[in-house]
């Protein structure tokens, strides 16, 4: 699905910039960042160390503030954390003083759900992903896989429209990474959020996205916006798909030259 | 610190310890370890004794401090400030010497525990609060317990509740300080999780933060009770008119090193039991800290 498909977007950024105030001058993480993000989209964010794409994951979140522009969710702009949007961490984020149910059912929980509608509410949302058994289970019982999963469990069981994931599986090995990919999928099919992923690796977004959003090193603005118009399950061997990959490899390095000129003029 | 390596056994992968082929439980081998470490220790003393190189009467070695039982409990008979001796036997006085001793420590570590926590947390909950006091407790908290001692005597008297004071005083300011910056070391991403499942403040701070800092508390709680065995000793042998810090200072004054001796192994064993329940107490309610970490059994 496209942001131009007629309907109001679900998200939108508009001239955003965040500034850290770090000791000494001021540091610009973003600038002038413009993006839609259509309802049900699969977005996935690219871009080299350190560019800010976690920043701006962030400020949609709502964990941080913008330093100047607007953004919005669902037409009101967001001005702190809240249920609509849903975001999972690249470390392992569950509680490890609660069962994985009760972590599931934390957000739950913390609405003044009952704790009996609690547990059956995780199991369902546990069987959603896969590992109902699981759910009077300690975290640290669990591979890293299934922690993400039960953190995208959690995500999901206030609907969030918007799901923010920061690099769900870069501490995952590679086949257990593509199984994560299909299952988020289905998990994207299924609950019908928008999705904004960042990554590092560019087979994973051409895997995963609608549209792959480049970002430019220090500060980080979009580069350009790369639609992927291939049909789902995709072959990561078709040469569609490795074109594209190709495509997006070379505005990468581009991107990672100048961060390394950048750092050796400033040395 | 001390507290830390007088556990039982707690033996690392990588220490010389190994485990035992004969297929021996390992509690069984631990507990042999056990005798046999004590067991030299007594040996070499009464060795040296046996070979009349230590005085007796300065260096009693254990078989003679140990040996008269009834006659060392005899010494635990309060007699309070006013002179008065009660009917109780003389090991019934040993047993409530010993209660007495250990109830103030329980009191004070208690309170301690619960104000100090408490008031970490309502320094970092409300801005003004913390603004106001934080100061004040990072100056009184250099101060040696024991310089403590006459204000818990001016202001508490004898009895109970200056040993108490004493107890909770050597604990609170290192236990406010540490449940602060146990606080703000919490991981930003449990905060992060809290607030984007929709936590108010109030939740954060009671569903994830107090969680979260509870471990690395109660560590802190485990090597502080050594000292606090510690303060409520002085407090005993100073005023209080009772408990084993009374018998210390009785056996010094008489000149009776036998009694001594013996105190300082009950003092000794006591101590070592309540490093055992702490730990019991810990792996009970902090379940969630790996065994191979602080709380082996
Ligand atoms: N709280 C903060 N205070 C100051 N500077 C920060 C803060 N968070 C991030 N930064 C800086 O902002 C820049 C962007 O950080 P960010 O984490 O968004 O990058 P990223 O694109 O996610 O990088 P990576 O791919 O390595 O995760 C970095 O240079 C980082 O040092
Ligand atoms: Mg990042």
């Amino acid at each position: 699905m496209r942001s131009d498909a007629g309907n109001p977007p679900l998200l939108t950024c508009r001239d955003v910039g965040k500034v850290w105030p770090t000791t000494g001058r001021p540091f610009v993480a973003l600038d002038g960042i413009d993006l839609d993000v259509a309802r049900n989209e699969f977005v996935v964010f690219l871009g080299p160390s350190g560019c800010g794409k976690s920043t701006l994951l962030y400020l949609i979140a709502g964990l941080e503030r913008v330093s100047s522009g607007t953004i919005e969710s669902g037409g009101s702009v967001v001005e702190g954390p809240g249920t609509d949007r849903g975001l999972i961490f690249q470390e392992s984020s569950l509680f490890p003083w609660m069962t994985v149910g009760e972590n599931v059912a934390f957000g739950l929980r913390l609405q003044g759900v009952a704790p009996a509608r609690r547990r059956e509410a995780a199991i369902a949302l546990l069987r959603k992903v896969g590992m109902a058994d699981a759910v009077d289970k300690r975290p640290d019982q669990l591979s890293g896989g299934m922690r993400q999963r039960a953190a995208m469990a959690r995500a999901l069981s206030l609907r969030p429209e918007v799901l923010l994931l920061d690099e769900p599986f870069a501490a995952l090995d590679v086949q257990t990474r593509s199984k994560m990919q299909d299952f988020l999928i289905e998990v994207w099919r299924d609950s019908g959020a928008s999705m904004l992923f960042v990554t590092h690796h560019i087979d994973e977004a051409v895997a995963l996205a609608d549209r792959v959003v480049v970002f430019t090193a220090r500060p980080g603005r979009i580069k350009s916006i790369v639609p992927i118009d291939l049909p789902r399950p995709r072959d990561p061997r078709s040469p569609e798909a490795r074109a594209l990959a190709d495509h997006l490899t070379d505005l990468l390095r581009d991107e990672v030259d100048r961060a390394f000129a950048e750092q050796e003029r400033l040395r | 610190m001390k507290a830390v390596a007088a556990g039982t056994g707690t033996t690392p992968a990588w220490s010389g310890a190994r485990a035992s082929r004969l297929g021996v439980p390992p509690g069984v081998v631990r507990a042999l370890w056990w005798v046999a470490s004590i067991g030299c220790f007594a040996g070499m003393w009464e060795a040296v004794w046996a070979l009349g190189w230590a005085d007796p009467l300065l260096l009693p070695p254990p078989h003679i401090f140990l040996r008269n039982f009834a006659d060392q409990a005899q010494f635990f008979v309060p007699s309070d400030v006013v002179g008065e001796t009660t009917s109780a036997s003389a090991l019934e006085s040993l047993g409530m010497t010993v209660v007495a001793s250990s109830l103030r420590v329980i009191a004070g570590l208690s309170l301690g525990f619960v104000g100090s926590v408490a008031v970490g947390l309502l320094i970092r909950y409300f801005g003004l609060f913390g603004n106001l006091v934080l100061p004040t407790i990072t100056l009184l908290a250099p101060i040696s317990p024991i310089a403590w001692l006459p204000v818990a005597i001016f202001v508490f008297g004898i009895g109970n509740p200056p040993a108490i004071f004493m107890v909770f005083i050597s604990l609170f300011f290192v236990m406010t300080l540490s449940t602060i910056s146990q606080i703000d070391a919490v991981s930003r991403t449990y905060v992060n999780v809290g607030l984007i499942m929709g936590a108010s403040r109030r939740q954060l701070f009671l569903q994830v933060i107090i969680p979260a800092i509870l471990p690395s508390l109660f560590m802190v709680l485990r090597m502080n009770l050594f000292g606090a065995w510690m303060v409520v000793l002085v407090a005993e042998a100073t005023g209080v008119g009772s408990g084993l810090g009374q018998i210390v200072m009785l056996a010094r004054s008489t000149f009776n090193s036998s009694l001594s001796f013996f105190t300082m192994t009950l003092i000794g064993a006591i101590g070592f039991l309540f490093d055992v329940a702490l730990r019991q107490v810990q792996s009970r309610v902090l379940f969630w800290v790996p065994a191979s970490g602080v709380n082996r059994p």
